[in-house]
């Protein structure tokens, strides 16, 4: 009897892992994974390759030739034009804007136009706004008439980096990431609650396609409900832990040569006097000692990146593997015997949706509870929803990287394996009666029934 | 003696029964036919001798003892729905379920290669089961029933879908089967097939089993005693030379002489008739005329329905 439900785990297993979509899948999820990694580093060295001209009317006459410009931003001081000149024939003018300066700006921070034919870009708003900003605060502070006031503006410019450590019970000092931490967990818990839906729901289409192709009733013939039931759970919960064993092999590979190839040439000395050129439009020394808003800000977004590359070996990834790897399949067998009840009950895959509903609420939560969580991995809630079963498996995954004491896994670890294996017994009561009955679609009267039946 | 035997079964389900103290006994090497009208609880009792589920009460024999979970290997099923794996390839599928009956893989691709080549499908192993018509689906169906040599082979409806030539060729694949060994039981509506196939039945009505009993014997026992002679001589005499136990069903000329129907109202042999007809006529043919199992079946059902109705 054992050896058929291996027949049964190895059909389903090979019959997946064959399938073009599941070589596509596995194949493109790590280059996802890597893309969502180094992408927001890849795109901050990206730049708006696209030039465009501003047409500044300066009403307040401070900011003649002051604006700084950019290699793709450039600015055009009008002198006695009016926005109304120009609006009439926009579309014929160089211009992607027109900047609007009144002459109450010093005491009125509204006097500021942009105006164009379309929704100016962000960044170009950001850039003019802070130049501005800058631009009157320089103005109001040389009114003061300090001495050597660029140098002193200069030397007084600072960038702070918070360095978190948490003491250890052993007295060892342990320097943390939080930033690292909160995208290590968000990862694991995304991907556990995505594969839990993923995976279980193939075990519920599994068994509807068994079901409606009838096929189902020359297997029980063979072999036990449950033996099948089992077995499909088993052969599809393979399937995902080799699509995750290979999604991390080639997400390593990736990233590794990810971070070769993008960030070799940003591999910069650590000194705090970090100019990444790369990364900054080219604005002249000039201009950028008076504006000290974008480049040391850039910088520490910059360093804040490699930092995490570099603390990315610090991350204990054994036991981030080994903790996913429980709370996956933990978590995708409490859900996949939930789903394979949903299936056996219904005919089509359409039916399957008034009992999909309460199955899929507690998975949607730990999403939500999975956003507090990160934030605030020790509070109450986060508590609570990593030891219950149907939410454990997102929850703690989220929480351990920021490091959990030992008890609470363990609570959690075998609460979620008691609650699996009642779920997989009472699933497969329902599985066995349904699986035979067609036509009708069941009620939770009826499921009920089912379960207390003594076949 | 009886392969398979189920003494007394009922099985409940939550809002009717579906088996009410059934009993069949199904004789060894012969072909068996489970009658009855749709939700009789024919499927029920089908599926209970394939241990999908258990009765409430009763008791199950196979090879004169009791029926034990292992006895399945020895059952071979075609559900009156056929059912494949769509997706997956005719022959990995046919390897699939002979070794879900416990062939090992070895023995599995010896009979698998055996009877697509019997069946002239050799090529098709390939093939993934939704690019095959249904009529091919169906000979896979077939072959993936009796790939494991069941002793006990169950057929629900087994000629719905297939093409007269298919047909013919289950049927000799059957009558092959029997002759081989098997045990057959086979649940239809298909009274023709019945008569010609069926050694034994159980017509099943209402959960419950109204008749059961040997093919010959059920039409024997419902003959309406009506007699079809052929004749030369003179038919407008035939009525005076009769008593009144008898009764001119019908008569007329057949190239050459004459044909009448008579409905004998007390039972008495058939000789006695043709004591009375034989001074007087030259008798070329004489038929006692037996009830088709479709008849048998219409009437039985509709009695019972009858006496359903009176209560």
């Amino acid at each position: 009897m054992k050896s058929k439900t291996s027949l049964i785990v190895a059909r389903e297993y090979f019959s997946r892992i064959r399938k073009k979509s599941f070589i596509v899948m596995t194949l493109l999820g790590p280059v996802l994974f890597a893309a969502l990694i180094i992408g927001p580093a890849w795109f901050a060295t990206l730049e708006d390759r696209e030039v465009r001209t501003i047409a500044v009317i300066d009403e307040s006459e401070l900011f003649k030739g002051q604006l700084p410009e950019t290699e793709y931003l450039k600015f055009t001081y009008l002198e006695d034009a009016s926005v109304e000149e120009i609006r009439e024939n926009f579309s014929q003018t160089p211009y992607y804007a027109v900047l609007y300066i009144s002459h109450i700006l010093p005491h009125t921070p509204s006097a500021v136009q942009l105006m164009s034919d379309r929704q100016p870009n962000l960044n170009v708003r950001m850039h003019i706004s802070n130049a501005i900003e800058k631009e009157i605060e320089r103005q109001k502070i040389k009114a003061y008439d300090i001495e050597n006031l660029d140098d002193i503006l200069q030397s007084i410019q600072t960038s702070i980096n918070i360095r978190t450590i948490v003491w250890g019970d052993d007295g060892a000092d342990r320097e943390t990431h939080p930033a690292l931490a909160m995208g290590t967990g968000y990862i694991g818990g995304f991907l556990i609650y995505l594969f839990i839906f993923l995976f279980g729901s193939q075990v519920m289409r599994g068994v509807i396609e068994e079901k409606s192709s009838r096929v189902v009733e020359i297997i029980i013939s063979s072999v036990r409900p449950f033996q099948l039931m089992i077995g499909k759970i088993a052969g599809i919960g393979l399937v995902g832990l080799t699509q995750f064993l290979f999604w991390v092999l080639l997400t390593f590979i990736l990233v590794s040569a990810g971070r070769g190839l993008v960030f070799s040439e940003l591999q910069v000395p650590s000194s705090e006097q970090v100019v990444a050129e790369d990364i900054i439009s080219s604005s002249s020394q000039e201009s950028s000692s008076l504006l000290p808003d974008s480049q040391p800000i850039s910088a520490e977004q910059y360093s804040e990146v490699t930092q995490i590359f570099a603390s990315l070996s610090t991350v204990n990834f054994g036991v981030m593997i080994g903790a996913f790897l429980f709370f996956f399949l933990a978590g995708y067998l409490l859900y996949a015997g939930l789903f394979a009840a949903i299936a056996s009950a219904v005919d089509n895959e359409a039916d399957t949706q008034q009992f999909m509903l309460p199955v899929t609420i507690p998975l949607i939560l730990s999403i939500f509870v999975m956003m507090n969580a990160i934030q605030n991995p020790e509070s109450a809630l986060a508590f609570w929803f990593s030891i219950i079963p149907f939410t454990s498996p997102v929850i703690m995954m989220v929480r351990i990287p920021f490091g959990v004491p030992y008890w609470e896994v363990i609570l959690s670890m075998v609460l979620l394996i008691v609650t699996f294996i009642l779920i997989t017994w009472m699933a497969g009561k329902i599985y066995r009666t349904g699986i035979l009955m067609y036509g009708k679609k069941p009620n939770y009267k009826e499921l009920w029934k089912w379960l207390t039946y003594n076949n | 003696m009886e392969l398979f035997a189920a003494r007394n079964v009922t099985k409940q389900y939550s809002n009717h029964i579906a088996l009410n103290d059934v009993t069949v006994s199904i004789p060894e090497h012969s072909i068996y036919g489970l009658l009855g009208p749709n939700g009789a609880g024919k499927t029920t009792l089908i599926r209970i001798i394939n241990q999908i589920m258990a009765p409430d009460s009763g008791e199950l024999l196979f090879n004169g003892r009791k029926l034990k979970s292992s006895d399945i290997q020895h059952i071979g099923y075609m559900p009156e729905e056929r059912g494949l794996y769509k997706k997956m390839k005719v022959g990995e599928q046919a390897i699939y379920m002979g070794r879900l009956k416990g062939l090992s893989r070895a023995d599995t691709l010896k009979r698998v290669k055996y009877w697509f080549e019997k069946f002239e499908i050799y090529d098709w192993l390939d093939k993934k089961v939704e690019e095959l018509s249904k009529g091919m689906q169906q000979k896979v169906q077939f072959i993936i029933t009796v790939l494991h040599e069941p002793m006990l082979l169950i057929f629900d409806e087994p000629f719905s879908g297939f093409d007269p030539i298919n047909t013919n060729l289950l049927k000799n694949e059957v009558i092959n089967l029997k002759k081989r060994g098997a045990t057959i039981i086979f649940s239809t509506h298909n009274m023709g097939s019945v008569e010609e196939l069926c050694d034994h039945i159980t017509l099943i009505d209402n959960a419950k089993s109204i008749i059961s009993g040997a093919v010959h014997e059920i039409r024997q026992k419902f003959k309406p005693g009506i007699y079809e002679i052929h004749f030369e001589g003179a038919p407008q005499k035939l009525d005076s030379f009769l008593s009144s136990d008898y009764e001119i069903m019908d008569m007329k000329e057949t190239g050459g002489g004459c044909m009448a129907r008579i409905k004998m109202h007390k039972a008495s042999a058939n000789n006695e008739l043709l004591k009375i007809l034989m001074p007087h006529y030259h008798i070329t043919s004489f038929t006692e005329l037996l009830p088709g199992m479709n008849d048998i079946f219409i009437d039985l059902v509709n009695e019972k329905k009858g006496e359903k109705d009176e209560k």
